[in-house]
């Protein structure tokens, strides 16, 4: 990996000056979505081995590998590239000699840095985060994790101690490290509902029903998973207790029509989804468990996937097909205000952004007889209507979803016959896949 | 920022492969449920299917053809387990979807072609011989839609009275009325809009005299498709509402 890196870094660095200048027309997605315009340049030690334990060099390598990941995803930093960075392997605060980080080419103005060792079947991390700049006072945090020696516990702890350099450097705002996501997969023969790592790792299914599902939504306190399902009477809300690892009742769910698209308020109080249990599909509100079901819009054409303010938990986005194509439209919770947000072509699948300020979503706008659907993910700032396009000429991406930090976007992108999940950063630069295999879909990220 | 996307994007995707193959190479072996192993070794299977010709009328004969790669088990819907490539002939005495299945170690593969078989002028279609599902078929036909669109067309109109005729003669079926769409846009826009046509469908035989108490209706959306190739024809194949008897 290293002669890897030493020539892809010159590319990076030209990119990123380049960068720099093309943003000033977007300062507002930087703002908005707490990307900021400036990033801290931040160096991850490998770690130090403390201890011979046969275990140690792969949990450590684990653990290095996901911290480097993690911090270089994160949207805030400017990762010091590992062929850069001094060869001395420091453990501890007496080991470390910080001007030889600060110094070029590594110009570190952060460094985390520890020990890892494994005994009696543990696994012991000791990490700091070290401010370059200030020698008389240079730390900034330091933590200690002692956990069950496995690979899993590995990711885990790298994943603790990024999120708390994240939480430190990137003005209070919770890393997503240990976020999940939940997706809609078809590698096991039929749709399903299957979750992952906010990384990628780990994926696997969590519903085997054998018929269709869709629309994994989880809850906000991650204890349940509501999602669409289509049974001999159509499709129907369900729910899948993550605590109790089954299904339990969504009473509200069932009661004919078809029910499908539900999303959660941010209190967990509530779920909307669309239902066409009165004739044409329109968005209903229940309460958490389905009950109390009340209809909102009332309109002979299609409404449907709703998605609620997090902010305010009083207003929701939607897509309605009322003007003819489908359009994103935002409302009141009791059905008032509606307001139009976008101008025309195809628009679909909102999600609201963290902070109440954006919405993101799926845009086709050349639809047309004939036309074969390509379509990209846009990021619009609901007060003043300005849009950006996040993704170009990339396949047909549709069901972007925002991550809690509001610096990362998942979506679904279909290209060369496969659709696969994808994550980038919410100012659509960084994209990469999460899955590589079989057909992936509709994404959600879950809530902490 | 368009050109900065293209030069760079491969770079950074190229970048995060290099990171997750190092990676990998590092850990121990991956547990059973997780994802890691197969995708890295087996390829994805591929699947196509296609019938020659698409559109015959009940007592012709069809050609099917298909193709796979990277499968261990390879099934067509109502045929069943096939070897991975070749050539059938069938003669479909309704309207049908092959179904092909392929399954391999890197996955799940899927291809479907639809034949529509036309009967002889539905009111009076023989139907002395035929199994009740047979019967529905050849007089209850389906009806297809412009895109993003729910209304009935004037084509529609007229197989709508023929089908409301035979339905009205019969007054003990009850059937479902299931509503499709293309491939384009979102699933559960789709949804809503197969939704939308099922119950224009509905509307209209209920204007026609049959009685709502015996209709049911799902949408299938894009879910269910008749067709899988990314034509206009195979679009407007999708673009329907289906009449299947409820059992």
């Amino acid at each position: 990996m290293k002669p890897y890196f030493r020539f892809i870094f010159p590319a990076l660095l030209a990119y990123v000056g380049m960068f720099t200048q093309a943003l000033h027309a977007q300062d507002w997605i930087h703002t908005g979505s707490n990307l900021g315009n400036a990033r801290i340049r931040i160096a991850a030690a490998d770690f130090k081995s403390a201890n011979e334990d046969p275990q140690t060099p792969s949990l450590k390598a684990t653990f290095d590998t996901t911290l480097y990941n993690d911090l270089s995803t994160a949207g805030i930093f400017d990762l010091v590239s590992k062929s850069m960075i001094p060869q001395a392997v420091a453990g501890s605060p007496q080991e470390i000699h910080l001007q030889d980080w600060a110094a070029a080419p590594a110009s570190a103005q952060m460094v985390a840095f520890g020990a890892l060792s494994v005994s009696g079947g543990k696994v012991m991390v000791n990490g700091w985060l070290f401010d370059t700049a200030n020698t008389a006072n240079s730390q900034i945090l330091t933590r200690q994790y002692n956990e069950t020696a496995s690979q899993e516990m590995a990711r885990t702890i790298a994943h603790r101690f990024a999120d708390e350099i994240i939480l430190r450097l990137g003005g209070g705002i919770n890393g997503i490290a240990e976020t999940k996501i939940y997706f809609v997969s078809s590698r096991s023969g039929s749709k399903e509902i299957w979750a992952m790592d906010y990384d990628g790792q780990n994926q696997h299914p969590i519903t085997r029903l054998g018929a269709i599902s869709l629309s994994p939504r989880i809850s906000p306190d991650n204890s349940r998973l509501a999602f669409a399902s289509l049974g001999k009477d159509g499709w129907s809300i369900r729910m899948f207790s993550l605590d109790l690892g089954r299904m339990v009742s969504f009473t509200g769910g069932t009661a004919g029509g078809s029910n499908f698209s539900p999303a959660w308020s941010a209190d967990g109080n509530k779920i909307a989804f669309s239902s066409a249990r009165s004739g044409a599909s329109e968005i209903w509100i229940s309460d958490a468990n389905g009950g109390g079901p009340k209809q909102i819009t009332a309109f002979r054409k299609a409404d449907v996937s709703p998605t609620w303010n997090p902010r305010t938990n009083a207003q929701l986005a939607f897509v309605s097909g009322r003007t003819g194509l489908p359009q994103i439209y935002t409302m009141d919770q009791d059905g008032s205000n509606v307001q139009r947000l976008t101008d025309g072509g195809y628009a679909i699948s909102p999600s609201w952004s963290p902070n109440g300020q954006f919405l993101t979503f799926a845009w086709n706008r050349k639809y047309g007889p004939g036309d074969p659907g390509g379509q990209d993910i846009y990021v619009i700032d609901i007060a003043s209507k300005r849009w950006m396009q996040l993704t170009h000429e990339s396949g047909n991406n549709d069901f972007p979803f925002w991550a809690p930090d509001g610096r990362h976007i998942v979506f679904e992108r279909a290209a060369g016959g496969h659709s696969e999940i994808w994550t980038m950063l919410a100012d659509g630069t960084e994209q990469h896949p999460l899955t590589r295999s079989g057909n992936n879909f509709m994404p959600n990220w879950s809530w902490k | 920022m368009k050109y900065f996307n293209r030069l760079l994007v491969p770079v950074l995707l190229l970048a995060s492969l290099a990171a997750v193959s190092g990676c990998k190479k590092k850990e121990k072996p991956a547990p059973p449920q997780a994802e890691t192993a197969p995708m890295a070794t087996a390829p994805a299977p591929t699947a196509q299917i296609t019938a020659t010709p698409t559109s015959i009328s009940a007592g012709d004969q069809i050609v099917l053809s298909w193709r796979t790669t990277d499968a261990d088990s390879v099934t067509i819907d109502g045929i069943g387990q096939v070897p991975s490539g070749g050539v059938k002939n069938v003669q479909p005495t309704s309207s049908t979807s092959y179904h092909l299945v392929a399954r391999g170690p890197g996955g799940v593969a899927e291809s479907t072609a639809r034949v529509t078989v036309s009967g002889a002028p539905a009111v009076s279609a023989p139907t002395s011989g035929m199994s009740d599902d047979q019967a529905f078929h050849a007089n209850v036909q389906d009806i297809f839609y412009d895109y993003d669109s729910a209304d009935i067309r004037s084509d529609a109109q007229s197989t709508l009275s023929r089908d409301a005729a035979y339905l009205n003669s019969h007054p003990d079926i009850r059937f479902i009325i299931g509503g499709y769409c293309d491939e384009r846009g979102s699933n559960e826009y789709n949804l809503g809009l197969g939704q939308n046509r099922a119950e224009a469908a509905k509307n209209a035989l209920v204007n026609a005299g049959v009685s709502a108490s015996r209709i049911r209706v799902i949408s299938y959306g894009k879910e269910k498709p008749f067709c899988t190739q990314s034509t206009e024809d195979c679009w407007q194949q999708n673009r329907r509402a289906g009449f299947a008897i409820d059992k």
